[in-house]
């Protein structure tokens, strides 16, 4: 369904990100994980077209996404950034009614409300539905964001970082809705993530970065090895394969 | 769960309900203001009279209307419904709280611009080149300001600072030319400066009415985006919003809107800051509604101001200016104090 060939992205004449390439099938969870600033965001940011990557391509369902109108394309990639900047008032209603603007011209139909209600109610956010987006907590407002993008419909989804800054409960939760989603509506996802047992939990496949590449890519128990997470992340870390996933378990940083 | 779902749509319908009645409510204030403002001055018409003398030509109440009244009323419509406006675009596009015309010096650089025109271009037709030179040196300060959010980010600090030095900048600039000008003209600019309604003719009118009205509907088109810019400019783009195209052509048309309030009215007051405050407190920030409540607000603040301006120590009049702040303050700190919750 999605098809990343060779991506590259430069900034002031530096490499952010070099060859990058991997596929994506529906119903498919691809989590990325490397070191801060290894170009994980960005990634993100060049396939949702946030920003223009500089070498490659990115694939839609065998149409290049740089040809593609942003009204059409909005319609196949949900985008869910790490922070929530919020200045003004806006109740949870409207923050993720806001998902439904590319189906909206002036006044958003009732289907569009009937979808907003519902995701409401899937996230639990009922009773919350008319309070300011500012009063919630982060673990709420994260499920407020990921609800914003269920709302836009589309077949893949991108996360950045969906669970940093949330407590242990809220980030199992805010990891299971988006497990529950992507198996229920065959959505695609591909997130970011820092914590690797969550990644190697909840994923598919691990594309792992170092330095703007693709160091090693595949499922997490061939991805999460001593070695890998030696090279990449500099930290020693013992794995424990007893269970269904790998768990691993950091032991010291390696100078 | 699907009765609750049903429920929570109601309320949404409910609430965006309670808004249009609120903006009626407001539309219907600011005819009633309208009438009140006809009918008082130092000849006192009643309220039913100054309607009929607005269609029949019925003399002394006929001309005192048309001539006086009725320019300075819809100038003051005019005014507070541009400053309103523009002031919620800043807002929306800079994502701050504290812009406005005024705090992000856009209105010194229109004035600036206006002061320049009075100065130097008396005999070629002066008419055009006021409003003219005001836009030009609003829309310098604005792409100035523009540019500053665009590489240090729209922080409210790196904002308003940016906006108090354009101030400097453009009121030292009036100031230059004023000594360097002779007296009349200096005469000339201090009065400019106070902020008057009483320029309004219907010449003038017609011009503001177009600087300030045409942008109007160009700037409601753009309410959702606006609506999603408040989501920070990357989510915005993801949800198909052009930020960039948005961003120039808002900036632009108000930035229009507010040399076209400058330049025929002087330096008036904090309306284009203080309307759409009150309103986002009242109905919250989707711009569909916010940006015709602010208008309408602001319209009824200047025009209500002005009117106790003539009335209160007539045949004394207070500048508009003043007037609006002595209503609008108040209001706004009661406003401020009652909401507990948000930053205010």
């Amino acid at each position: 369904m999605l098809d990343i060939k060779n991506l590259g992205f430069r900034y002031r004449k530096a490499d952010i990100l070099k060859d990058i390439r991997f596929e994506l099938d529906k119903g498919e969870i691809i989590s990325i994980v490397g070191p801060n600033g290894v170009g994980k965001s960005t990634l993100l940011k060049c396939i949702a077209r946030i920003l223009k990557p500089g070498q490659g391509s990115v694939v839609i369902d065998g149409k290049d996404a740089a040809g593609m109108k942003s009204s059409d394309l909005v319609k196949c990639i949900g985008y869910v950034p790490q922070d929530f900047p919020s200045k003004f008032p806006l109740t949870v209603f409207e923050a993720i009614l806001m998902g439904r603007r590319p189906y909206i011209t002036w006044r958003p139909s009732d289907n569009d409300l009937k979808i907003v209600s519902d995701l409401i109610d899937l996230m639990e956010l009922t009773d919350l539905a008319m309070q300011d987006f500012d009063c919630l907590s982060g673990g709420q407002k994260q499920k407020v964001l990921l609800a914003r993008a269920f709302a836009q419909e589309t077949d893949l989804l991108l996360l950045d970082e969906p669970t940093s800054n949330l407590d242990l409960k809220h980030q199992l939760e805010v990891m299971e809705i988006i497990s529950d989603m992507s198996n229920k509506k065959n959505t695609g996802v591909i997130m970011s993530v820092h914590d690797l047992n969550l990644a190697a939990r909840f994923s598919d496949k691990i594309v792992m970065l170092r330095k703007g590449k693709i160091f090693c890519a595949g499922k997490p128990e061939h991805v999460m090895t001593v070695q890998n997470i030696r090279s990449v992340y500099d930290v020693e870390v013992m794995i424990n394969t007893d269970q269904i996933h790998p768990f691993i378990q950091p032991l010291r940083a390696v100078s | 769960m699907n009765t609750e779902s049903s429920d929570i749509h109601k309320e949404y319908r409910n609430l965006t309900g309670k808004k249009t009645a609120f903006i009626i409510l407001l539309f219907i204030l600011l005819l009633f203001s309208a009438i009140i403002g006809i009918s008082k001055g130092a000849l006192s018409i009643g309220m039913f009279d100054s309607i009929k003398a607005i269609f029949k030509d019925s003399g002394t109440a006929h001309a005192i209307v048309w001539k006086l009244r009725l320019p300075r009323v819809i100038m003051a419509i005019l005014v507070g419904g541009g400053l309103g406006f523009a002031g919620t675009v800043f807002q929306a596009v800079l994502k701050n709280p504290l812009a406005s015309p005024y705090t992000l010096g856009i209105a010194s650089g229109a004035g600036f611009g206006a002061v320049v025109a009075i100065l130097f271009g008396s005999g070629i037709a002066s008419e055009y080149l006021v409003p003219g030179f005001a836009f030009f040196f609003a829309l310098t300060s604005s792409f100035f300001i523009l540019g500053i959010s665009g590489i240090k980010g729209p922080s409210s600090e790196t904002m308003i600072l940016a906006g108090i030095a354009t101030m400097f900048l453009f009121s030292s600039l009036t100031s230059f030319f004023q000594y360097m000008g002779t007296m009349e003209q200096v005469h000339e600019v201090v009065f400019w400066f106070f902020g008057s309604l009483s320029r309004a003719g219907w010449k003038e009118i017609g011009l503001a009415g177009a600087m300030i009205l045409l942008p109007f509907p160009f700037i409601m088109k753009m309410s959702w985006d606006f609506n999603l810019l408040s989501a920070g400019d990357e989510a915005a783009k993801a949800l198909g919003v052009n930020v960039k195209r948005i961003k120039i052509t808002s900036i632009i048309l108000a930035s229009l809107i507010t040399s076209g309030v400058i330049c025929f009215t002087g330096i008036i007051g904090f309306i284009g800051l203080v309307a759409p405050h009150i309103c986002r407190m009242l109905i919250g920030s989707d711009h569909r509604f916010l940006l015709p409540a602010s208008a309408l607000t602001g319209a009824v603040v200047v025009l209500a101001a002005d009117t106790l301006g003539r009335t209160l120590w007539a045949p004394q009049v207070i500048p508009i200016g003043i007037m609006t702040s002595f209503i609008g303050v108040p209001f706004f700190f009661y406003l401020l104090m009652k909401k507990t919750k948000e930053y205010w």
